[in-house]
């Protein structure tokens, strides 16, 4: 599935996904994490959430999460969240 | 040993919080399930609501690996329901709706079929009387979600016969939960001392001795309550904590347990908790 790119925009790099992600969890959990802290160790984000921020970065980068990338050790950090992005986008890129 | 989950055919009834989250959990561990409800429409959002909790499941490492998942079918009809090997109802906490629905399965069912009621709170002896044969009637308390919670309690009422009851423990076995069997009571074990004190934790607050977040802050930080009352409340969902209570209330007379205010209120202004992605915390737009 592709969405239509703004014309001319580059895509989201690391530091726009981080930016997003950070501002999600903000919006939702009022907390504003350090982008290597373990959100579910810290008790930030429920098991529950999880799921919510999979479908966001589903949506907002257009890619698919499923097998093997669906475990919550992508979800556990800002920064494991921004890499999986990068890495799905990569691969359907090519 | 544990029976093949082949062995088992799952029908449930409901497609609710509880009846799609146990559904989630059947097919998850490669168990067909008919799942019937009153419209296609509801089936429909039911169906979607499967497919992201088991994509939840997987997130959360809860399914058992390399098994198929199961196959979905969904139904108006409990004759669609008729060759399965267990049947759960888990349809509104109403006693006259649970009376008409458990009436209606029974007489579908194959004869020697566990009817599994996933009651919060109405006895199983006075619930066996709806059905055609009281000693198939037997109760399962999952909680929300019952994907992700590995224990449950399971209610013998008085007639409960052991064939069902074996039929329900092996059931349970091969989902991979852990079951605790109680004697039969209004609310059980769980309901009895969970319920009152949410309905408690309610009206602290609106006595406005503690904010929502503080009251659940106090019982985790101090009691080691894992995600405080309110948080809790949200999750079963305050219409189904209301008609819990309701059911308690009337049968025990324990005044703790008439629904407070506050509750009734966020019932009637449609604030259902999670669900309804607003209720005594709110969830944002996409209710989980």
């Amino acid at each position: 599935m592709t969405l239509p790119q703004t014309p001319g925009k580059a895509p989201a790099g690391a530091d726009d996904i981080r930016g997003a992600v950070l501002q999600f969890l903000r919006e939702k959990t009022l907390a504003t994490p350090a982008t290597d802290q373990d959100l579910f160790a810290s008790g930030v984000v429920s098991s529950m959430f999880a799921m919510e921020m999979v479908v966001f970065l589903e949506q907002s980068y257009q890619v698919t999460i499923i097998g093997g990338d669906l475990k919550i050790d992508n979800f556990r950090t800002v920064d494991a969240m921004t890499e999986l992005v990068l890495r799905l986008r990569d691969a359907s890129d090519s | 040993m544990a029976a093949d989950q082949t062995d088992h055919r799952l029908a449930i009834l409901g497609g609710g919080v509880m009846g799609t989250g146990i559904a989630t959990l059947a097919l998850g561990h490669g168990i067909p399930v008919v799942l019937v409800d009153v419209s296609e429409e509801v089936l429909n959002r039911t169906r979607a609501n499967v497919a992201l909790q088991l994509r939840h499941a997987a997130l959360m490492g809860a399914l058992p690996a390399g098994r198929p998942t199961g196959e979905l079918i969904t139904s108006t009809s409990v004759q669609d329901a008729g060759d399965a090997t267990a049947v759960i109802e888990a349809v509104t906490e109403s006693p006259e709706l649970k009376a008409k629905v458990l009436a209606e399965m029974s007489a579908a069912a194959r004869p020697g079929t566990a009817i599994v009621s996933n009651t919060s709170g109405i006895p199983i002896d006075e619930m066996a009387a709806w059905v055609a044969r009281g000693d198939e009637l037997i109760g399962t308390h999952f909680m929300n979600p019952p994907y992700l919670i590995k224990m449950v309690e399971v209610i013998r009422g008085s007639r409960t016969g052991d064939s069902v009851m074996a039929a329900v423990t092996g059931l349970l076995g091969s989902l991979g939960r852990r079951a605790i069997v109680v004697r039969d009571a209004p609310g059980f074990v769980t309901s009895r001392l969970l319920h009152p004190m949410i309905n408690r934790a309610a009206q602290v607050v609106a006595d406005g001795t503690a904010t929502v977040e503080d009251v659940d802050a106090l019982m985790e930080g101090c009691l080691g309550h894992p995600t405080g009352p309110l948080r809790t409340a949200d999750l079963i969902g305050l219409d189904n904590l209301a008609d819990s209570l309701q059911v308690l209330y009337e049968r025990t007379g324990d005044e703790s347990c008439r629904p407070c205010e506050l509750l009734v209120a966020k019932v009637r202004e449609g604030s259902l908790g999670r669900k309804t992605g607003q209720g005594f915390y709110s969830y944002g737009k996409t209710p989980s």
